[in-house]
């Protein structure tokens, strides 16, 4: 029991993180992911918002998830988000400032983050408040990993500094080009095509690929499910998006586990 | 206000500060519905309608409900809500008084409920604490300056089809650095300004 909860934590985490890291993998929230990447300082604070965000959400959606009526879900769960946004925004403006300044009205805006309604709607609504705040939690770090690598790309090039501190040591100058919005779009697309390169790679254990199939497996029939109970009326566009990047995120994985077979 | 300014506020929010190139809002749709320039063009009709109607109704919740009741700290939730109910009513209102504009849009009406450039706008007004007139203005020509991003960059994306590019790059890194080509040419805009 205890060793199958460590396990199946163990996946949430790698998932968030690597193999269905929300900005990279699944395509999801890119406007902060471009707009609060200019330095490392301004990501880590968007990161840990999203985190918090998206772990109390998914909590409070997945404690609440019988009681909420099917037909107005979508509705309900935005509610629920902005009232965790607005709390986090408060706390943001009366204890850090400084960060609450900087990051400005993307805070307010993570309530229409894509990453946080997929969570809610294809996890949060259907597993147990544990689960679903672990996952939560492994999607935000997901989330602010991607965010980091980024904002340091883009940080070093662009101003020439860590954190505000200077490390070019007039070795080169800054590429004033990459911290505006340019840059933003360039990073962010070389770095998801690094992922897509090395996802596209053959996988190396056995076990792995096993387990990634059956996922895969899993999150068809989640998708295919949706599908079938969604001709109630409920058509609000976080279904149709979320749909859309899921049919967007299987292609590496069912690429690496045909290749797989074949080496087999 | 002035002609002046409600020009100056209009070529603000098409060129200069343009929602997706410059300020990254709604990058989701732009990437999303950008394949073709048939869909883009729905998109941006039904961006167009939602968010000068949502602009509209934003200021009148701020102006008349939560600054006299001193609940702005509510802004957040206030303005999602007014704007799921607004995308909601108009998808009713449309789907019976006009079915053929109805099912032009499609999809892309509910799908605005959490375009982050239409909430993102509401918020901006706001905090611009903008009158009436501007705010409407403001929120027609952000989604104007919308609408000529995402349809330069569908129709730069219809090309891309053909072009050749590392296997790595394919689906949206290619098209986010050809997004990138595209807010270098919008950088040309910065620091226009009207007197």
């Amino acid at each position: 029991m205890k060793q199958g909860f460590f396990k199946r934590t163990g996946r949430q985490l790698a998932d968030g993180l690597w193999y269905q890291n929300p900005n990279l993998v699944l395509l999801l929230g890119m406007c902060p992911t471009l707009a609060t990447t200019t330095s490392v300082m301004n990501a880590l604070g968007m990161g840990a918002s999203v985190t918090i965000v998206l772990t109390f959400s998914n909590l409070l959606i997945s404690l609440l998830r019988k009681f909420i009526p099917k037909q107005i879900r979508i509705a309900s769960f935005i509610v629920i988000i902005a009232g965790v946004v607005s709390a986090v925004d408060l706390l943001l403006q009366a204890y850090l400032p400084p960060i609450s300044e900087s990051l400005g009205i993307f805070i307010p805006l993570i309530v229409v983050n894509c990453v946080i309604l997929a969570r809610a709607e294809s996890f949060a609504s259907k597993n147990p408040p544990l689960a679903s705040a672990i996952d939560g939690f492994a999607m935000g770090l997901g989330f602010t990993a991607s965010l980091t690598v980024v904002s340091v790309i883009r940080e070093v090039i662009g101003a020439g500094s860590i954190f505000g501190v200077d490390i070019s040591f007039g070795i080169y100058k800054p590429m004033l080009l990459i911290v505006m919005p340019v840059g933003g779009f360039l990073t962010l697309g070389c770095v998801i095509a690094l992922m897509q390169h090395i996802m596209s790679r053959p996988k190396k254990s056995h076990s792995r690929a096993e387990d990634m199939e059956a996922a895969l497996a899993d999150y068809r029939e989640e998708a295919s499910a949706e599908l079938e109970g969604s001709d109630g009326k409920v058509r609000l566009g976080n279904e149709s998006e979320h749909a859309a990047s899921n049919n967007v995120e299987p292609e590496p994985e069912t690429r690496t586990a045909g290749k797989e077979e074949a080496n087999a | 206000m002035s002609f002046t300014g409600l020009f100056s506020i209009a070529l603000g929010s098409i060129l200069v500060e343009n929602y997706i190139l410059v300020q990254f809002l709604g990058i989701c749709p732009f990437l999303g519905v950008s394949k073709k320039t048939d869909t883009a063009l729905g998109m941006s009709m039904a961006v167009i309608f939602v968010m000068t109607l949502s602009s509209i109704f934003t200021w009148m919740v701020n102006e008349w409900l939560l600054i006299p009741f001193e609940l702005t700290y509510m802004r957040t939730v206030a303005f999602i809500l007014v704007i799921a109910a607004l995308v909601q009513l108009v998808e009713l209102f449309l789907q019976k008084a006009a079915p053929a504009l109805y099912s032009a849009l499609g999809i892309y009406l509910p799908l605005i409920t959490t375009n982050c450039a239409v909430l993102g706008c509401a918020l901006q007004n706001a905090n611009a604490s903008y009158g009436f007139v501007e705010a409407v203005v403001s929120g027609f020509t952000a989604a104007v300056g919308f609408s000529l991003a995402l349809l330069l960059f569908s129709s730069v994306r219809e090309r891309l089809r053909f072009a050749d590019y590392p296997k790595a790059f394919e689906g949206f890194p290619i098209a986010l650095v050809s997004a990138a080509l595209l807010a270098l040419a919008f950088m040309g805009f910065s620091g226009l300004e009207v007197f």
